[in-house]
């Protein structure tokens, strides 16, 4: 009697991490695309900046952050490990290729796409998680009157001590909040044409990395049944290969050509 | 006069009480021997696996890349067994009553009643194995009824029975080759049967991908290398079938029983030229619903050929719809051979249809006009989607071409009642052997053999022979006798490589095929088949002095492979011609043209004929001497066959 | 009715599994349309036969689209560029006069050539052997009638044991990937009630081997589906990843080997 390999050592193992991983990433773009409409309030990152905050600074989230991040790497390393023992499966290839009788072009070219995106999500966070962390951020104070909503806003300099990014006060009827402004580190990065360009590229990727990937995954764990494999692929196509990458091209165009 | 070994008693009774009287082999000593099974079909797979679940050694030997491909795998219709799952009056009684006279009164008894009796085990073996065969909403098992049976009592998987079967089967082997009780080598032909002191112990194989030369030892020896078809050529068996060795085991000292039956398919789609490999079969299923013709008069079925009318053009009065004319209560559901040799005919009175003339129409407008192309469709969309592509003609809009096809053959190595050869210790089992088909086979019977044999019969009879050896000792395999014969095998080979001539070896297999199907075919007469023995004779030479094997024998060579195949179906030509020669009587799928009723029906003899011709080898270029074994029938009446 | 035409093949030609190949170009004059694929070849293989040059090397057998031994990459597509259909029941008429056709072998680690385009596919066989059977003897077993199996289920058992194992989903595969063989054999048994009692040992041992055997992953681009000649679905590599993940989380047992 001999002991049947460890799950995660199989090629059906690597493939639900690719699975799992990849749909946890779906559910946290869906999370990041609702905060994002953030954006498109008209208050000058009042909201925005408000949620990033948040966002960086309660716990749940933070732990939920980093599994996102590992999330992310897992992906991608087991894409590459995947990668390499897919080659070799393969070691001469053939002189003459027809795929496109076969497959989808963006099913043969996950990793393509996914490298494409890799780079873009380094270049997202070095655009705004690293210089909110630890960047250039400007900063920006809120005071707003509550019982009318009338709110002031101005750029401000001199940082208080032991100020973490974050100081929330009221007094008098008025709410002052003095934040670091992402809002306007993400308009001034929007005015760069070929910052815009490269992000719209990579929804782009995105769009046809969701296409496949979001009903792959399923068909991965064994969701594949006549009954319900069209809802599937209804909301991975339109849900994840439309509206979402669609959505969040938005808004570097928005800041591109209307703010 | 050959013994046949038929235990005595009442016919229900002889296998039982025979299995009774068998000595068996101790559990412990069954590991100490091992059986060599060659071929891996039905009759093959079924056998090594339950050898070895016995606890026999197995070692497999197949010439395709895997077991699995052995041509078992294309029998589409279905499979017999005496189930009576229908309530209709089917019993093992009927089947072999049926069988028998299917075989037009020229099999052995006693072996047909024990194919009769295990067949319902078959069906139970192939279920339990995960074979998933058609059935009712219910969930048990459907029947049809096949090849104008009147009970139903074909199990069938879609259109691909034998595939399920075999895989079936194929699987029982995995089983014991993952538990180290079978061997199996593929990509490895036998090409000869080692003796020792008279007794089966070894074969010499080829690895057909090094060359390599090999000896294998064994307690028994089991041939279950299929049927000889492609002496024709053309025929619907596999490309490489062939008769190698059964042929090199018949010149070792197996007879060779009726080679001159032949089953030739009546439905199977017709030459388009020269370059054609193979025949396509279509199930026979086709003539529930489709209707025979032929034109009336050469005029118009000349004027068809050359495409200046089109089927559609020409009228009902002008339609020759022959199998209904003379056969009016069968019609088109007349027997293989008839329909056969009545399409034959047709063509022969310059009738036929199509581009070259060889063919007849198999028409289903009638039966689309009446139930709808929906339902025509359902019951034969696969067949006609497999004409269509074949030949790229819609059958739904114009009438299928048929023409009959060489498909199956009765004859073959001759067994006892244990399937044991003349030579002890050789046995041979399925198509091999000739011992249960008579001279013709009903339909979805064959895979019924192949598995009886494999899984009932043998596991049963081999251990009679083994535990009647008085010995557990392992063969030797240092004895001279292995070497000797690795030499032999070697200096054919060699001397079949040295062939440099300008003819390839297929040219000279299609010569054969066509003296095959011209007067060792349909019908047969003294005459032609003289005519043919001494061209045979002729082509032979000729092939040893003129064909072109290329290459050498040290990796996979197509030329040296083909060539060994076809200097043996030369040899079995003349004595398929000899055979049909001695047989003047027609019975079955021969069809002897002096031997015929006034309204030319086959007409047997059998005041002189009811007995198995089992062929001698003697020397090469020597007549091979004939041994009779009479067939006694206790228990059915001989009839006339009868179809009008 | 039929047409004559002339091809250039562009073939690759291999000695054995140690050489390392090259492609030849032969010329193909005279072909009918009505011929298939492989009578193409033969009549090629007869020219080099007569000119005494080493004809090409091609496994096929029956010829009727159902043993599995045929293959050939032709133009970039298994079994050429008709869906549904094996390389022997190809015909000429799907290519036409002046075309240059390239014919390659099944290209894959787990499938390394014998010679010029056979290659040696006995890995599907260990596969097999390492748990595509059920544990029955013969004789013993219940009447074929004792246990009913709906229609629906042994309809669909069918369809997955329908796989004629000639390897065209590996070929097809851009990572050389034998899923769909496997989960063919491991649904037909996981759909039957005979195959119910090793059904998890099974999915296992047979997706170990298959690992073992150096065949690539499933990515999941459906172009072994596309490509099968007798249409297996990858519903079946779905399933096999149910019976493997159900097995693994679930029923960790130890596996017959």
């Amino acid at each position: 009697m001999s002991k049947s390999k460890p799950v995660l050592t199989s090629s059906l193992g690597k493939k639900l991490v690719m699975s799992l991983t990849g749909l946890f990433l779906c559910t946290f773009l869906i999370v990041h695309l609702i905060g994002n409409f953030q954006l498109f309030n008209d208050d000058l990152g009042y909201s925005f900046n408000n949620y990033a905050y948040f966002m960086t600074h309660f716990t749940p989230i933070k732990v939920v952050s980093y599994l996102l991040y590992a999330s992310i790497i897992i992906h991608a390393v087991y894409a590459l490990i995947l990668t390499i023992k897919n080659k070799a499966a393969r070691p001469i290839q053939y002189k003459e290729t027809d795929g496109k009788a076969n497959s989808t072009w963006n099913s043969r070219n996950m990793g393509i796409l996914g490298t494409v995106l890799l780079i873009f999500i380094a270049t997202h966070m070095q655009n705004f998680w690293f210089q909110y962390k630890f960047g250039t951020t400007p900063y920006v104070e809120y005071r707003t009157e509550i019982a009318t909503g009338d709110r002031q806003t101005d750029q401000f300099d001199n940082v208080p001590d032991n100020y973490n990014g974050y100081l929330k006060t009221e007094n008098d009827g008025i709410e002052t909040i003095k934040s670091k402004d992402l809002y306007t580190q993400v308009a001034v990065t929007f005015k760069n044409p070929l910052l815009v360009l490269f992000y719209v590229v990579a929804m782009g990727a995105l769009s046809f990395h969701l296409i496949h990937g979001f009903q792959s995954a399923f068909q991965t764990v064994g969701f594949n049944h006549r009954r319900y494999i069209g809802v599937i692929r209804a909301i991975g196509v339109w849900g994840f290969g439309v509206i979402i990458p669609v959505l969040f091209a938005l808004m570097p165009l928005y800041f591109y050509f209307l703010k | 006069m050959l013994d046949s070994k038929v235990p005595a008693g009442p016919l229900a009774e002889k296998w039982s009480k025979h299995k009774f009287n068998m000595k068996l082999v101790n559990p412990a000593n069954k590991r100490k021997f091992t059986i060599i099974v060659v071929g891996t079909g039905l009759a093959g797979a079924s056998a090594a696996a339950s050898l070895a679940e016995l606890g026999y050694n197995v070692k497999t030997f197949c010439y395709q890349d895997s077991p699995r491909r052995a041509h078992s795998i294309a029998a589409q219709g279905g499979i017999n067994a005496a189930k009576n799952y229908q309530n209709d009056g089917d019993s093992v009684y009927r089947l072999f009553y049926d069988t028998i006279k299917g075989g037009d009164y020229r099999a052995r008894e006693a072996n047909v009643h024990r194919l009769a009796e295990v067949s319902v085990n078959i069906i139970d073996q192939c279920v339990a194995q995960g074979v998933p065969f058609a059935r009712e909403y219910g969930g048990l098992l459907d029947n049809r009824s096949f090849g104008g049976a009147q009970v139903s009592r074909t199990f069938y998987a879609r259109g691909q029975t034998g595939q399920q079967l075999l895989l079936g089967a194929y699987s029982a082997l995995n089983r014991q080759i993952q538990k180290g009780k079978v061997t199996s080598y593929t990509r490895h032909e036998m090409l000869d049967l080692v003796k020792i002191d008279g007794h089966a112990r070894g074969i010499v194989t080829r690895d057909m991908i090094s060359g390599k030369i090999e000896t294998h030892e064994g307690h028994a020896v089991l041939l279950c290398t299929g049927g000889y078809g492609n002496v024709f050529f053309l025929s619907t068996n596999a490309m490489g079938c062939n008769v190698t060795a059964a042929w090199r085991a018949h010149k070792r000292g197996a007879y060779f029983a009726n080679p001159c039956y032949t089953q030739i398919h009546p439905t199977c789609i017709p030459v388009t030229g020269d370059h054609q490999s193979k025949l396509t079969l279509m199930s026979e299923s086709l003539r529930n619903d489709g209707r025979v013709w032929v034109p009336k008069t050469k005029e118009v079925a000349a004027k068809l050929r050359k495409g200046e009318l089109h089927p559609a053009d020409i009228k009902e009065d002008d339609r020759d719809y022959f199998l209904e004319r003379k056969y009016p209560s069968f019609g088109n559901l007349v027997p293989r051979d008839v329909a056969s040799r009545n399409a034959k005919e047709a063509v022969d009175d310059e009738r036929g249809v199509g581009k070259s003339g060889v063919a007849v129409f198999l028409d289903f407008a009638d039966a689309i006009a009446r139930l709808g192309e929906d339902t025509v469709r359902a019951k034969y969309g696969n067949l006609f989607d497999m004409y269509h592509k074949i030949t790229d003609e819609n059958p739904y809009k114009q009438p299928m071409r048929i023409y009959p096809a060489v498909h199956y053959t009765m004859g073959g190595i001759w067994v006892d009642y244990n399937l044991m050869t003349t030579v002890p210790g050789l046995y041979a089992l399925g198509e091999c052997n000739f011992s249960d088909h008579g001279a013709n086979r009903l339909g979805a019977s064959a895979l019924m053999q192949g598995l009886s044999d494999g899984y009932f019969v043998i596991p049963f009879t081999v251990g009679d022979y083994l535990a009647n050896l008085g010995s557990f000792a392992p063969v030797d395999k240092n004895h001279p006798a292995f070497e000797e014969t690795r030499k032999e095998v070697e200096a054919n080979v060699n001397a079949l490589l040295a062939l440099r001539g300008t003819k390839t070896v297929d040219d000279i297999h299609k010569e054969l095929g066509k003296i095959m199907w011209e007067y060792c075919g349909m019908a047969r007469t003294a005459e032609g088949l003289t005519k043919a023995k001494g061209m045979i004779q002729e082509l032979r030479k000729d092939f040893w002095k003129n064909a072109n094997v290329l290459g050498n024998n040290e990796e996979l060579n197509m030329s040296l492979e083909k060539a060994g195949r076809v200097a043996d179906f030369l040899e079995l030509g003349e004595l398929m011609v000899d055979d049909a020669l001695n047989r003047n009587e027609s019975c079955g799928g021969h069809f002897r043209l002096e031997s015929q009723t006034e309204e030319g029906e086959a007409l047997r003899n059998d005041e002189d004929y009811t007995y198995v011709a089992a062929w001698q080898y003697t020397a090469d270029n020597q007549p091979e001497v004939l041994h009779k074994e009479e067939l006694i029938f206790e228990n059915v009446k001989l009839t006339q066959r009868s179809y009008k | 009715m039929s047409g004559q035409m002339n091809l250039t093949l562009k073939v690759w030609r291999q000695t054995n599994i140690k050489d390392k190949g090259q492609f030849v170009t032969y010329q193909a004059n005279d072909i009918a349309d009505d011929m298939s694929f492989l009578e193409m070849l033969d009549i090629v293989n007869d020219d080099l036969t007569r000119k005494g040059e080493d004809p090409i090397y091609f496994d096929h057998d029956c010829r009727e689209g159902i043993c599995g031994m045929c293959s050939l990459v032709i133009n970039g597509r298994p079994h050429g560029p008709e869906y549904g259909t094996t390389t022997c029941q190809l015909h000429m008429r799907s290519f036409h006069d002046g075309q240059t056709i390239v014919i390659e072998p099944w290209r894959a680690a787990a499938f390394p050539v014998l010679k010029d385009l056979a290659v040696d596919r006995t890995s599907f066989e260990r596969i097999q052997q390492a748990g595509g059977y059920v544990n029955v003897n013969t004789g013993g077993v219940p009447d074929a009638n004792s246990i009913p199996i709906p229609k629906r289920i042994a309809d669909e058992a069918f369809e997955s044991a329908t796989c004629i194992g000639c390897g065209a989903c590996v070929a097809a595969c851009k990572n050389a990937s034998a899923m769909l063989f496997v989960s063919a054999k491991i649904s037909q048994f996981a759909l039957l009630p005979q195959g119910q009692t090793e059904r998890y040992e099974r999915a296992q041992s047979m997706v170990d081997q298959m690992d073992a055997e150096g065949f690539g992953n499933c990515t999941n681009t459906g172009a072994c589906e596309a490509e099968c000649p007798v249409g297996i679905k990858m519903t079946n590599i779905a399933r096999m990843n149910r019976e493997y993940f159900t097995a693994k989380l679930f029923r960790e047992e130890d596996v017959h080997n």
